[in-house]
């Protein structure tokens, strides 16, 4: 931390981050739509209104952004130029289509589009030539940045982004990888996605955040994700940015008549992180099952926030969050399900599952149903523990190291929400991420 | 033989507790190789902490006595070390371990057995033919290597499971707790059939049970009563039968009227 700065704001990070936005890229973009200018300017608006969240926040109570407040981010100056062999460690085999971001910024060199019938997946410049009247009207509609800043912030800076349109009743064989990399320290990155999977049709987007240096900067992330009826989305979303990185992120989906929505979320990486997941249903019959493991050790922090809005009948969600906390570690959940006034026969049930793996590790859960139909089935739950002495002494008895033993139940308390992954590449990377992170924790 | 004289577990004056309360009150106990011993005795006798104690369980607290393993202080030995040593314990309730693959599981555990002695270790491959030539011996279908630790398993096929690992580790002394417990006649034959399979001139198996019908199928050679933490008598098979027949009070009275219950 550097110790020149004197007197510190609470907008400090934000004034310096906004003084910068002049000569942001794209800052000065005459080729973009004038909505799209117009929706920049409203999101800029509430950036100006917004406050940093602090503690006395109830949604902010357990995050502490003051470590965030005192630093200096801007954004990138000078492109990272990344050559394909750089990255050909971070592909995802499975992923024929692969869309780069290098610091917030689209790398068409690394990026691989297969072209297909009729999907359109490219950097928001070239896609809002050709489909702008399906961007405009979802673009910046689904997250909501009133009274949100970071989607603000996201929002006002918006110029490069992942889009993907799947067109109705196209169902795609292989995942695409939006793949976001971080470079250089210091800088202040607003990865955004938008995906509008067509009614019936059928998608697995794998959202990535890496980093390929050791220094800090600041992810600053929204995703929203549109499903029509009957559409089909496996979401994986994974958070694996080095330990010193700030992971801000939001994702806010839609949920068509029968649409089905699957989200796996693992966080692995920085020192704090912090995802806004929201679901609402606009259709009757929607599912949404809702995977997330944290996995977290030192002085990390990871916050997940979590919104299901049964606002139709006929729903059903299903979630499990997992936390692994070693170290001084902090993992947050807040799980709140929300069933409507006419939402009946909704089927709903949440489940929280937290492992401390030492003394000073700490998880804060809470669980929240709020139901406004009397015609519905929902029930919720949190455990926090420890490993199973039981578990640890019958492997011990087979021969394996105590060591060994903890290692492995730890491994599998969170293998159960990797194993949801529907991508078998990336199961393996993760599961040999686990592994190690675990070991080294212990 | 030399071989078959020679003892291999010891155990002297035996005192355990568990929160501060006495279960094991000055326990002996000799097992030599190529024996087969069976432990009956009433609920609350102790005979499950007494396996659980020689297996390293950290909740028992052993307060007095010596127990030798071919000889060394098992005592002294961490639960892995034991394992290590030769020494198994099949669980009366093996637990489940969502997550840990059960082919996982067994290969990580015959690898140690098989680096503890120096021998080489398979891969995952090998260790599959192994591990299904062992599988026909207890009648498990292969399936049940695809699925978590005994998760979802019935209580005859854990049982199935963990004479399987004992097939694998080759122990040279097996206690096994209650393994007869939850199966029906025919499960009771086959992990019977597995265990007597593994039982050579050179291993000793422990059975712990509260019924007679095991040991129809697998006859030991001397049948211990165990009483408030002790072994009250010692006889052969036939005292089995005579406990069937007419329970463990007299033989209960008769120890106290000799003192040796206090």
């Amino acid at each position: 931390m550097s110790s020149g700065m004197a007197i510190v704001t609470e907008r400090g990070v934000l004034e310096r981050l906004l003084a910068s936005l002049a000569q942001a890229p794209g800052s000065l973009v005459p080729t973009q739509p004038q909505w799209l200018k117009a929706l920049r300017g409203q999101a800029l608006e509430r950036v100006g209104a917004l406050t940093l969240p602090t503690t006395h926040m109830e949604a902010w109570r357990f995050t502490n952004l003051s470590a965030l407040s005192r630093q200096s981010f801007h954004p990138l100056h000078t492109p990272t130029a990344l050559k394909s062999a750089d990255i050909t460690h971070l592909h995802i085999e499975e992923a024929t289509t692969r869309l780069v971001f290098v610091d917030g910024v689209h790398a068409p060199q690394l990026s691989s589009i297969n072209a297909r019938a009729g999907l359109v997946v490219g950097p928001l410049s070239s896609a809002v030539k050709t489909h702008a009247a399906v961007i405009e009207q979802h673009l910046g509609q689904h997250a909501a940045f009133q009274d949100a800043l970071f989607s603000a912030l996201n929002t006002a800076f918006l110029h490069d982004a992942a889009m993907l349109i799947v067109p109705p009743g196209t169902a795609l064989a292989t995942p695409v990888h939006v793949l976001f990399i971080s470079t250089q320290s210091d800088v202040a990155s607003h990865p955004r996605v938008l995906l509008v999977a067509g009614s019936g049709s059928a998608l697995t987007l794998i959202e990535d955040y890496v980093a390929l240096h050791q220094d800090t900067y600041f992810t600053n992330a929204v995703a929203e994700v549109v499903l029509g009826a009957n559409a089909q989305v496996e979401h994986v979303r994974v958070q694996r940015e080095n330990d010193q990185a700030f992971h801000l992120a939001s994702c806010a989906v839609s949920l068509g008549a029968a649409s089905r929505y699957h989200s796996a979320s693992v966080a692995l990486g920085a020192q704090i992180s912090r995802l806004d997941l929201s679901v609402l249903q606009t259709g009757d019959g929607a599912e949404c099952a809702l995977d997330g493991l944290a996995l977290i050790g030192d002085q990390q922090l990871a916050d997940t926030h979590t919104f299901i809005d049964h606002a139709k009948p006929h729903g059903v969600s299903r979630q499990l969050h997992k936390c692994i906390v070693g170290g001084a570690a902090h993992a947050v959940f807040n799980g709140k399900v929300m069933v409507r006034p006419g939402a009946q026969k909704t089927d709903s049930a949440q489940s929280s599952r937290n492992l401390l793996l030492s003394s000073k590790a700490l998880v804060d859960t809470q669980p929240q149903l709020e139901i406004f139909a009397d015609d519905v089935k929902c029930t919720h739950g949190a455990t926090v523990g420890q490993l199973d002495s039981e578990e640890v002494f019958y492997l011990q008895s087979r021969g394996l190291p105590e060591a060994v033993a903890r290692n492995l139940l730890t491994y599998a308390f969170g293998a159960e929400v990797i194993n949801r992954i529907p991508v078998a590449s990336l199961r393996r990377q993760l599961e040999q991420t686990v592994l190690q992170q675990t070991t080294g924790q212990l | 033989m030399v071989q078959n004289s020679q003892t291999l577990l010891e155990v002297r004056g035996l005192c355990a507790s568990v929160n501060g309360i006495e279960i094991l009150k000055g326990l002996d106990f000799t097992v030599k190789r190529g024996e087969v011993h069976a432990i009956m005795g009433p609920n609350g006798s102790g005979k499950s902490t007494f396996a659980k104690v020689l297996a390293g369980h950290s909740a028992y607290q052993v307060t007095a006595g010596e127990v030798l393993f071919e000889g060394k202080n098992l005592l002294a030995l961490a639960p892995e070390m034991r394992a290590r040593a030769g020494l198994f314990l099949a669980f009366q309730y093996p637990i489940e371990i969502p997550g840990v693959g059960n082919s996982q599981f067994l290969r990580l555990a015959y690898n140690t057995a098989q680096a503890e002695r120096g021998h080489d270790e398979l891969d995952p491959l090998e260790f599959d033919d192994l591990v299904r030539e062992k599988m026909k011996l207890l009648e498990m279908s292969p399936e049940f290597l695809e699925r978590s630790v005994n998760e979802g398993f019935s209580g005859g096929e854990k049982k199935r499971n963990e004479i399987l690992q004992m097939a694998l580790l080759e122990p040279s002394l097996a206690i096994l707790d209650e393994t007869d417990s939850g199966l029906d006649i025919d499960a009771l034959r086959v992990v019977s059939q597995g265990v007597n399979h593994l039982a050579n001139k050179d291993n000793a198996i422990v059975l712990v049970t509260h019924y007679q019908r095991l040991l129809n199928y697998i006859v030991p050679d001397y049948v211990h009563v165990m009483s408030a933490g002790r072994m009250i008598r010692t006889g052969g098979k036939e005292l089995a039968l005579e406990l069937e027949e007419r329970g463990y009070d007299w033989i209960e009275a008769e120890a106290e009227a000799a003192g040796t219950l206090s």
